[in-house]
This record gives structure tokens, C-alpha cells and sequence, in this order.
């Protein structure tokens, strides 16, 4: 298998067409674009055998995706930022369908004020939409991670949409090796979806109609938790077999130079390279220091967590997104995870960094260790670390007097 | 599209329902009893895609009165869950994963709320993309599910609970009602109708009509509210009688754009006769005549029908 260089865009693009999908129900916003731009292509040359249709917005474009989903097509489609919160509405009913269709997300702050640039504001604002969340760290995982999500997705035990997450511009534009399955592998691995009860002729069915009292309401509300509930085991069986098939192993979590680790660091998506990098910094000088990426957001790998963090000295959670008024988003979920273990960490420290791709620097991400530590040391509750350099105040300093016309001194 | 006709009189109209009776909705619902013809005309092999509305409580899980199939969608986006079923049934049946018998009308189905406010983006997106689709809209006007709130469909000096007639504004609602067929005409769809059950045969022609016409095929439908209009639910049909008597429903249909008539008055009914059996306009009786406004309002009506008496090349009787 030999790799080759593709961005994080193409690498989904390339993952739903040899997921052989059916239908890309699509509308354009930046860094996701070039997603359904190859796709486009692909569909126009005749190289994929499906529909790509523009609509108008992506509530409507989230829309169609359920509702063809329902009709029996497999369904890829993709967006960011700005256009996930437009088909907010329709991610809450699109897994009260049971649309068991594949989105990815390529991450980009939320206005205002507007931005290109990538956090987990976006994809976080859908951690309770009842889609499944798979987070990438690199090109590689895009593709293969796009590819697992049908299988899970369209599992009986599952039948819940999935959302495969990047970042803009670090992954998306970001041209990396990546190995491509073979179409043959992938068909032994992905078989043609066969939908329970679509709408036909002979066999009228009736979807998503009202229910007028709690009990109705909070039985279908209770079905979608305990089928994301289910979906981490399955996602372990579909894993195995595509280890097998492809032989890259995933987890729902991912350990970094855990197994002795003192002081570990939790975080998701593309910035884990820097932690990684700062880990192996700190390890050179003797620092026991490790790593947990969290894969799967949705369900939330509780136990899986729990194992990897209990008896550490100290932890910090770096959360890429900010909760104003309360702070980051992941770190209530960690915390919660490690409440009732009895060796639990001394410490779990929160970090917010890296807000609308603000660029950490390797000392930057070393230093959440040294927090960790002292913090430790210091005993007291600790205070949530909010990262921002001195050189970055220097230069917003810079530019509003340069906006003042004021000459620099 | 064909010129033949099954429909000729009201005995024509097919036997089998595929609406059953019993459902949550008002009695004398209008908008029910369109669904029911629109329903018959169509056959049983429909996929209904519904936006938030009255409509929606005909679905009360576990129950359906409905013999066919029914997705409940969202309240701006019911157009767009059309799009997704109609091109998913065409690739399956392309890719021969389904048979062509299992084949579906799909039909979207809104109140006014969703199709002259909310939805009107993603119609406007399915038309434009030719979708191949019918659009029934039951348009009573307001948003009758919540209530009966205004809409941009509710007419001129009638009552919403958003434009209630107070001594400072006697009017109620000051807004005219927005012109959606002419909207749906400037987007070029090969069909479009306005219908009412009042007037049953030519309701089921034009949905005829529809079944041989490839692309959007819109059709809006008078749906007659006692409980927002405010009178008795046994008048129903007489209401949206005397609405198309006095020309302020005006039955019509366009084909790829052009505009025909298909029910011509050679007399208008004075308007006053519609507006005084409904609650929603007893502010402009009571307590004494709002003449000015009711002129004003068959000076509308009236402007409406000179231009239509030219073109369809007949003589229409306007009242002063």
C-alpha cells in the first residue's frame, strides 16, 4: 500500500467515493469546499456513480440528507462552522430519524467575530444533537475514520447519523501521505446499505410523526441514547475487522507514551501533534509525561477514559473552544468520567487554547505541564489557564495603534 | 399535458380515500378536506413531506389516517426533504436496487406560514432546480396551529392575534397579503393553481393536470379556518364559496407561465357578503360600519379583476 500526498479535504472526498455513496447533498462554505468540489468533479466525469445535488442553504442541504437517508440512499455530505449551526434544527431531527448518513465537519470558529480559521466551537455546539462524533487528527484518519462511520452508522444496534470531524487548514488544506484502500478492500468491508422501512409503494411507512405526550416523546429520546450508548462497543468490533482488512488500529481514545505517565494531557483533533511534540520534548528531560486524544467524542468513551487517566498524578484537559461563562467544553466531561474513581488524579487542570486556530508554540504546550505540576505542588483549587502570549498582546497593541494611525516607537 | 379529463362532474370523483376519517383536526377543517381531494386525484402511491402547520396533528403517533407515506420535516424546509426522497428514489430505481412499481409521488404539504414566510427560501431552491415535486399549500391565512397569529398571507383589515383591532389601530392587520402564485410564477415552474373544495371538479383537473407534467408543480389551496376565521364549521364550503364568488379567491392556473382563468365571475358578489360571515372581520361592522375600509378593500378586489376581464376577453360586473 503505498501512500500518497492528499489534503484533509481530499482525503474525504476520496473515503465517500469509495464508501461508494449514493447522494452528496451539498452547499459551499469555507474550508469544507473542496470536498464537494473534487466530489463534483468525480460525479461529472462519471468516475462516481451518484448524485450531487447544490441546494440553497445547509438546513435544507441537512434536510435532504435525512430525508434521502429515509429513502434508502447512502448520504455523504459536509460543511463548517457557520453552516452547522445553520442545520442545527435538522442534526436534532436528522438523528430522531435514525438517518444513519455521514457528515464531515471541517472545523472553523464561530463569528462573531467571523474567522477561517479552526476551533471546536462549531462541532462541539452538535455534541447533544444525537450524531455520533468521530475527531481527526491527520489526513489518514479522515479517510479511514469517514469510512468506519457507514459501518457503524448503518449497524442495527446504531442506526444514528455520524459526524467526522477535522480542522480547517491544518488537515483540510494540509497535504499529507495518506494510504487509500483499495476499492475491493473497502467493499469487503462496506456493504451495500440495506435501509430498514424506507418509503415505498407497497409498504407505506410513516416517519418522525408528532407525539403529543412526554411518555412518546421521552421513549424515542431514551432509544437514541442507549443506540450512541451502544455505538462504542460496535465501533470496537468494526475497528478490529478493519484493522485486519487495512491494518490501522483505532480506538475510541488514543495514548501517547501513557504507560508510565505522571502527568498526562487530554486533548482532540490536529493540535495534538504539538502535544505530542511537547510530550517527547519533556520526556528527553526526564519528564514523565504522556498523552490522551480523545477519537470519539460521541458517545463519550467514559470507561475508556477513566482506565487511561486513573492514577495519574495530574491531568489537563486542553479544550480548543470556549463555553463564556463557564469555559471549556470537554473538561466538565473528563472531569465527570474520573468523579468515582477512588485513584483518581490529584488534579485536573483546564486549558483553553488555540481559539480560532491561534498558533501554539511547542513551549506553550510544555508549559501546561509545568502548571500541572506546580499547581499539584500548590494544593489549592486550580484556576482554569487561558492561553494567550505576551508577544500576541504586543501585536494586537501593534496593529490597533497602526489602526490609530499612531507611529510605532 | 393532456386536455382529456376523467373529472366532468362531482360524481367523477374517485371512491377511494386514501385520507380516513379521524384525525386531531378542527371540525370543518378546509385544509383537511383539500389533503382528501388533492389525495384522490393523486392516487395511493404518494410520500407526503410535511413543515410544521395544522397538518402536522394529522399524524399523532402511533396513529396515521393516512394510507400512504409521511415524513415530518422541519418548518422551513419541507421542500428540501422533497428533494432528498425524489432523488433518492431515482438513483435506486436508476441502479436497479428498487423496482420502478415501488415509485412515489412525493408531495410536499404546508400551511401559509411555511409557504409564504419561513419555507419560502427552500421552495424557492426546489424550483429552481426543477425539482419534480407537487406543493400543496392550505392556506388559511395565518399561522392557525399556534393560534392564529399573522402571516404574510393574512389579508388586509382582518384580525390576527398579532394584529388585534384596538380603538388606536381599527384595522387589524395593515399589511396586504403577499401575491405567492405570482412568486412561484416568476420562477418559471411548468404548473401552477390556485384550487378550492368549493369548487371540486375544477379542483381535481388541475391536480390532474399535474399528473403529466414533469418538474414543480404548485398548487394553493383556500383552506377555510372556522376556528381562525370564526364562524360555524358547517359553513366551510359556503365560506370559500362566497370567496370566489366576490373574486377574492380567484381560481386560476398558469401553464409553463401563462396565466388562464378556469372560473371567470360575470358578476362579482360584493365583497362585504364575504367579509361579514367571519369574525376575523367583525371589527369592520362593529360597533358601526367601517365603510372606507371595506371600499378599500373592493377597490382591490376590483383592480385585481380589470386587468384579468381584458386578458381573459370577457365583461366582468364589478360592484362599486
Amino acid at each position: 500500500m503505498k501512500g500518497q500526498l492528499i489534503t484533509g479535504n481530499g482525503a474525504a472526498a476520496w473515503a465517500a467515493r469509495l464508501a461508494k455513496v449514493d447522494y452528496i447533498p451539498a452547499y459551499p462554505i469555507t474550508p469544507q469546499t473542496e470536498i464537494i468540489e473534487t466530489i463534483a468533479e468525480w460525479v461529472s466525469d462519471g468516475s462516481m456513480r451518484a448524485k450531487l445535488v447544490q441546494l440553497e442553504s445547509e438546513h435544507s442541504m441537512m434536510t435532504a440528507a435525512g430525508s434521502a437517508s429515509l429513502a434508502g440512499a447512502r448520504v455523504f455530505t459536509a460543511t463548517s462552522s457557520q453552516g452547522l449551526l445553520y442545520a442545527m434544527e435538522m442534526l436534532y431531527n436528522v438523528s430522531g430519524w435514525r438517518a444513519p448518513l455521514v457528515l464531515v465537519n471541517v472545523s472553523r470558529a464561530l463569528a462573531a467575530p467571523v474567522t477561517l480559521e479552526p476551533d471546536h466551537n462549531d462541532v462541539l455546539a452538535a455534541r447533544d444533537s444525537g450524531f455520533l462524533q468521530f475527531h481527526a487528527e491527520t489526513c489518514q484518519e479522515v479517510a479511514d475514520l469517514v469510512l468506519l462511520a457507514y459501518r457503524v452508522a448503518e449497524d442495527r444496534r446504531v442506526m444514528l447519523p455520524v459526524l467526522v470531524n477535522m480542522d480547517g487548514f491544518e488537515l483540510s488544506f494540509t497535504r499529507e501521505k495518506v494510504v487509500l484502500p483499495e476499492q475491493a478492500q473497502v467493499d469487503r468491508f462496506l456493504p451495500e446499505y440495506a435501509p430498514p422501512h424506507p418509503f415505498r409503494a407497497t409498504e407505506p411507512v410513516a416517519k418522525a410523526s408528532a407525539v403529543m405526550e412526554g411518555f412518546t416523546y421521552a421513549y424515542f429520546r431514551y432509544h437514541v441514547h442507549a443506540a450512541s450508548l451502544a455505538a462504542e462497543q460496535v465501533f470496537r468490533e468494526v475497528s478490529t475487522e478493519y484493522q485486519n482488512i487495512m491494518g490501522r488500529p483505532y480506538g475510541p481514545v488514543e495514548g501517547y507514551m501513557l504507560d508510565d505517565a505522571e502527568y498526562v494531557l487530554v486533548m482532540t483533533n490536529s493540535f495534538t501533534a504539538l502535544g505530542k511534540q511537547a510530550v517527547r520534548t519533556l520526556r528527553q528531560k526526564g519528564v514523565k509525561a504522556g498523552l490522551l486524544k480523545l477519537r470519539m467524542i460521541r458517545p463519550f468513551p467514559v470507561d475508556e477514559v477513566a482506565d487511561d487517566l486513573r492514577g495519574r498524578k495530574a491531568v489537563a484537559v486542553f479544550d480548543q473552544n470556549l463555553a463564556p461563562g463557564s469555559g471549556g467544553i470537554l473538561y466538565p466531561e473528563v472531569v465527570s468520567a474520573l468523579y468515582h474513581e477512588r485513584r483518581r488524579p490529584d488534579l485536573i487542570l483546564p486549558v483553553i487554547g488555540g481559539l480560532g486556530g491561534k498558533q501554539m508554540t511547542s513551549r506553550e504546550m510544555e508549559s501546561i505541564f509545568g502548571e500541572m505540576r506546580a499547581a499539584r505542588e500548590n494544593g489549592k483549587k486550580p484556576k482554569a489557564i487561558q492561553l494567550f502570549r505576551e508577544d500576541e498582546l504586543e501585536k494586537v497593541n501593534r496593529i490597533l495603534a497602526a489602526a490609530r494611525g499612531e507611529t510605532r516607537r | 399535458m393532456t386536455s382529456a379529463t376523467r373529472f366532468r362532474t362531482l360524481k367523477d370523483m374517485p371512491a377511494e380515500d386514501y385520507l380516513t376519517p379521524g384525525n386531531t383536526l378542527c371540525a370543518g377543517c378546509g385544509g383537511v378536506l383539500a389533503v382528501r381531494l388533492f389525495h384522490k386525484a393523486l392516487g395511493g402511491n404518494v410520500v407526503w413531506v410535511n413543515a410544521a402547520g395544522c397538518m402536522t396533528l394529522l399524524l399523532a403517533y402511533p396513529y396515521s389516517p393516512l394510507k400512504s407515506n409521511w415524513l415530518y420535516t422541519a418548518f422551513a424546509s419541507a421542500p428540501a426533504g422533497a428533494q432528498g426522497i425524489r432523488d433518492a428514489l431515482d438513483l435506486l430505481i436508476a441502479k436497479g436496487r428498487v423496482p420502478q412499481s415501488e415509485d412515489l409521488k412525493v408531495v410536499v404539504v404546508t400551511g401559509d406560514g411555511a409557504a409564504y414566510d419561513i419555507g419560502l427560501q427552500s421552495t424557492s431552491g426546489a424550483i429552481h432546480r426543477g425539482l419534480d415535486f407537487y406543493y400543496l399549500c392550505y392556506d388559511n391565512e395565518a399561522y392557525g396551529n399556534t393560534g392564529f397569529q399573522m402571516s404574510s398571507s393574512t389579508p388586509f383589515g382582518s384580525a390576527s392575534k398579532t394584529t388585534p383591532p384596538t380603538a388606536e389601530s381599527p384595522l387589524g392587520n395593515t399589511t396586504k397579503k403577499k401575491d405567492l402564485f405570482e412568486i412561484w410564477r416568476a420562477h418559471k415552474p411548468p404548473y401552477i393553481a390556485t384550487l378550492s373544495t368549493s369548487h371540486g371538479v375544477d379542483f381535481l383537473r388541475k391536480v390532474e393536470k399535474g399528473l403529466s407534467t414533469r418538474g414543480p408543480k404548485l398548487y394553493l389551496s383556500m383552506a377555510s379556518c372556522p376556528t381562525g376565521w370564526g364562524y360555524d364549521p358547517s359553513l366551510s364550503i359556503k365560506v370559500e364559496k362566497l370567496a370566489v364568488a366576490t373574486g377574492v379567491w380567484p381560481l386560476k392556473e398558469a401553464v409553463d407561465g401563462v396565466v388562464k382563468h378556469t372560473l371567470v365571475p360575470r358578476a362579482l358578489t360584493p365583497v362585504r357578503e364575504y367579509l361579514i360571515t367571519q369574525e376575523r372581520y367583525s371589527h369592520l361592522f362593529h360597533p358601526s360600519e367601517n365603510e372606507v375600509a371595506i371600499a378599500q378593500i373592493q377597490a382591490s378586489v376590483n383592480d385585481y379583476w380589470k386587468p384579468v376581464a381584458r386578458s381573459e376577453g370577457v365583461e366582468i360586473r364589478l360592484p362599486e
